[in-house]
């Protein structure tokens, strides 16, 4: 079936996924549905104690077996371990078919890979994967069809019952007996724990893995001891120095630096870059040069940003110490700066992943967005963006809160280069679907940007910002003339992952890879 | 006649290495009034080939939207300089930039190149452009030879490197090496009425060095400068925009001057001054200025 984003879905896939496809980003507003609840065993007893002296002890007493569904938070980011010696513990017990609903997996985890080959995991829930795991499901190797959801739409899809976690593996930098866990304050630092809090809310069981037992209270405790079931301590969880980085280096790259002074030029001309404003950014280098052209703005023209959302990083955190942002209210932290932030300033306060994005709860904090400013590997003359799949059709990104943010901010803006490397990033078609155009408003390359046909009251801007001004096909058009019309990516037949709207619906899906086979 | 596009606006030109195609291929996204495509030092001697197959690629098939296109040429004591010529009249080039200019002979030698190359071509013959590069004691004080020798010649750019090290100093920081150079140069370009072109600020890391060195040669009657990076060009253009007091007077004086000529007065005032025809090409190109930095949208020029 055809769906909204003009992507032909299989009905076989329909079927396997129990899926429908996007019929609009708020096609489901108003829905009504009946969240799901996990089954617990109570703690009476006050003398039983929840330590365990190791993962293995931890999933017996959890009673682990064949088919389960284990669940992660990717909060350490390239410096985690949890992954994979809870994974490589479930298959030295010859445990198979699990099933890992992950906020997120990455490099770091390239060792499960022979699991997914020897059928000890035969599905994957993640917002992406890149490294390994990634070329592993592009090349076919997962049992199942691998899911990709947005931060805001796993949130959804545990609070749904869509998946069900049987054990929860949470990573935590500080545990007390009792199982309150903190993210800071311990050896390896990740300054929130927001996306395991829907985790340890719906999880039957769940597990805290610390490598810092502290004396109980651990509190203000992200994730409350009422969830948690045992408290395993091990060596290390984490390699501090993958998990939190020192600041990156503002770039230098003049195309980097246009393209933020492009971007910045056009949000301070909009009617929403007034007192209060609401931003989000990512971490790239355009993304960051970008906000520090704005703060230069917000000084001269005395104007505040009163909220600051999302994943963060310590340009972000500079500026709520100069007092040009009222609170920062963060759900991921990409440095030390931003951890030791979180950790200290009032104004700079952890949320859950189901408060910064889930689009089936009340109310998202995204849904208060004026502006977001995100990348993208691909943008097509509709908007569409990708931002899984890589030039050769090869899974190697990740959704994070890409399509949640977009959907909710008045205001949305993609930064890309014209080309990467020697590939339009503006283009005809883009590979993959994982953020509809209906949600991206402004397109802002190195040569110019361009304003989303459906929001023509952003074009009075975009007019007297001095940046120059193109339709989408134009500059589509100039890509093409540089590096030549791309020919399309083969792919295999058997489809492999879909991309998983906010809403829980199949945006696209993703194809087997192949080698390019010449025409003649 | 005089080629229409010889004194053009001309405050920003920056270097492009033509072995570089991913550098060559969009350089207008960054607004400079003219690019220089190297063939010279930037380009390694055994990839001169190369490069010149880039350079021409470039000339014919890229839109640089408006940007002017000049090409440094390899030196006349080189094997290469009659073919970077020939695929610069081939390719279309705007303005060929002659390195190491000693004499108006220099200019000479590659007019008469250029004309032939026009000719095997089939280029108009006087359409492509030229200027000197002085880099040594001798070209500079042969400035005034130099300027005079071509109608093709749109002006001179001193090229501090290799000039300092003939004069046995270097680089200082403080501009006092180039002094006599510039202030011999700009008097001898303005005699001759062509531009005159400052040297590149090579040192990135010091934005401030570099915006003081504009305004000295901004105060001097420069008409441009070299640069090396991207991110010197606004920094050059808004040194060389004018003020918005100086662009109403300017109107004022081209507007007076063009009504008092009619009407058979010569001098007069206005807001003050005294006014008279000799005002009306610095208030013409204080416009022109203004224009092209976007701050006048009037059509005085």
């Amino acid at each position: 079936m055809i769906n909204a984003v003009g992507r032909d879905i299989p009905e076989e896939v329909m079927k396997a996924t129990g899926r429908d496809i996007f019929r609009g980003s708020l096609y489901h507003d108003n829905r009504e549905y009946t969240k799901a609840a996990p089954t617990v065993r109570a703690k009476i007893d006050p003398t039983r104690s929840k330590l365990v002296g190791s993962i293995r002890e931890a999933l017996n007493r959890c009673g682990a077996h064949d088919g389960m569904t284990i669940s992660f938070h990717h909060h350490f980011r390239e410096g985690d371990y949890v992954v994979n010696m809870v994974m490589e513990e479930i298959h030295n017990m010859g445990l198979r078919n699990i099933r890992i609903c992950a906020s997120s997996l990455g490099k770091a985890h390239d060792p499960i890979v022979p699991y997914i080959e020897d059928g000890t995991i035969t599905s994957i829930l993640s917002s992406g994967v890149r490294g390994k795991i990634g070329e592993a499901i592009s090349n076919g190797k997962l049992r199942d069809i691998a899911v990709m959801y947005s931060h805001g739409g796993r949130v959804r899809c545990i609070e749904e019952g869509r998946v069900h976690i049987d054990i929860a593996f949470i990573g935590a930098p500080t545990a007390d007996e009792c199982g309150n866990l903190r993210p800071n304050g311990g050896k390896s630092n990740c300054g929130v724990l927001s996306y395991a809090y829907a985790d340890a809310q719906y999880a039957d069981h769940v597990v805290a893995v610390t490598d810092c037992l502290v004396p109980f209270p651990n509190i203000p405790a992200s994730i409350s001891m009422v969830n948690v079931d045992y408290v395993c301590t091990v060596d290390a969880i984490g390699d501090p120095a993958k998990i939190a980085t020192g600041a990156a280096k503002p770039t230098t790259d003049q195309r980097k630096l246009l393209m933020a002074k492009y971007c910045t030029d056009f949000v301070v001309a909009t009617p929403y870059f007034k007192e209060g404003f609401i931003y989000q950014t990512g971490v790239g280098g355009a993304s960051i040069a970008s906000t520090i052209y704005l703060a230069e703005v917000m000084r001269q023209r005395n104007i505040r940003m009163g909220l600051g959302l999302g994943g963060i990083a310590t340009p972000m955190v500079r500026l709520l110490e100069e007092g040009l942002i009222g609170k920062l209210v963060d759900t991921q932290d990409f440095d030390l700066g931003a951890v030791e932030s979180v950790g200290s300033n009032p104004n700079h306060i952890e949320i859950t992943g189901s408060e910064y994005a889930n689009p089936m709860n009340k109310g998202a904090y995204v849904n208060q967005l004026d502006f977001v400013i995100l990348a993208a590997l691909e943008v097509d003359i509709h908007f569409n963006c990708n931002v899984i799949t890589d030039s050769t059709g090869l899974i190697t990104g990740a959704q994070g809160g890409h399509p949640d943010t977009a959907a909710g901010a008045k205001c949305t803006i993609v930064i890309t280069p014209l080309l990467q490397g020697r590939s339009p990033a503006v283009c005809a078609d883009v590979t993959t679907v994982t953020t509809p155009g209906e949600s991206v408003d402004v397109v802002v390359t190195e040569y110019g940007l361009a304003v989303n046909p459906l929001r023509p009251d952003l074009m009075e801007a975009a007019r007297s910002c001095g940046v120059p001004i193109y339709t989408i096909e134009e500059l589509k058009d100039m890509a093409y003339a540089i590096v030549g019309t791309p020919e399309p990516i083969q792919f295999g037949d058997r489809i492999v992952g879909i991309v998983e709207a906010r809403d829980g619906s199949i945006i696209d899906v993703v194809r087997q890879i192949k080698e390019f086979e010449f025409a003649d | 006649m005089s080629h229409p596009d010889k004194k053009r606006l001309r405050r920003s030109m920056m270097f492009l290495n033509c072995q570089k195609p991913a550098l060559i291929k969009d350089p207008y996204i960054y607004q400079p009034d003219s690019i220089m495509l190297d063939l010279e030092d930037a380009v390694a001697e055994n990839q001169k080939d190369a490069a010149r197959f880039s350079l021409y690629h470039a000339l014919r098939e890229i839109d640089y939207r408006g940007v002017e296109r000049v090409v440094r040429i390899n030196g006349l004591d080189t094997p290469h300089w009659k073919e970077d010529i020939r695929v610069c009249v081939a390719g279309g080039a705007d303005v060929i930039r002659i390195p190491k200019c000693t004499c108006g002979a220099d200019v000479h030698t590659v007019e008469r190149d250029v004309l032939a190359a026009e000719r095997e071509f089939g280029r108009e013959e006087g359409s492509t452009l030229l200027m000197a590069a002085l880099e040594s004691c001798y070209g500079v004080l042969n400035c005034l030879e130099i300027c005079k020798a071509s109608d093709r010649l749109i002006g001179v750019a001193l090229s501090g490197g290799d000039y300092t090290r003939d004069l046995q100093t270097g680089i200082t920081g403080t501009g006092v090496e180039l002094t006599g150079a510039r202030q011999h140069m700009i008097i001898a370009a303005r005699a001759a009425g062509v531009q005159c072109f400052d040297t590149v600020f090579t040192n990135l890391g010091d934005m401030e060095g570099f915006r003081r060195e504009t305004e000295t040669i901004h105060m001097m009657g420069f008409d441009g400068k070299s640069l090396v990076n991207p991110r010197q060009i606004p920094i050059v253009h808004e040194i060389f925009t004018p003020k918005e007091k100086d662009i109403i007077f300017a109107e004022k004086v081209v507007q007076e001057i063009d009504s008092k000529k009619a009407q058979g007065i010569g001098v007069f005032t206005v807001d003050g001054k005294m006014i008279d025809i000799a005002f009306y090409d610095g208030a013409k190109r204080t416009l022109m200025l203004a224009k092209a930095a976007g701050v006048y949208g009037g059509n005085l020029v």
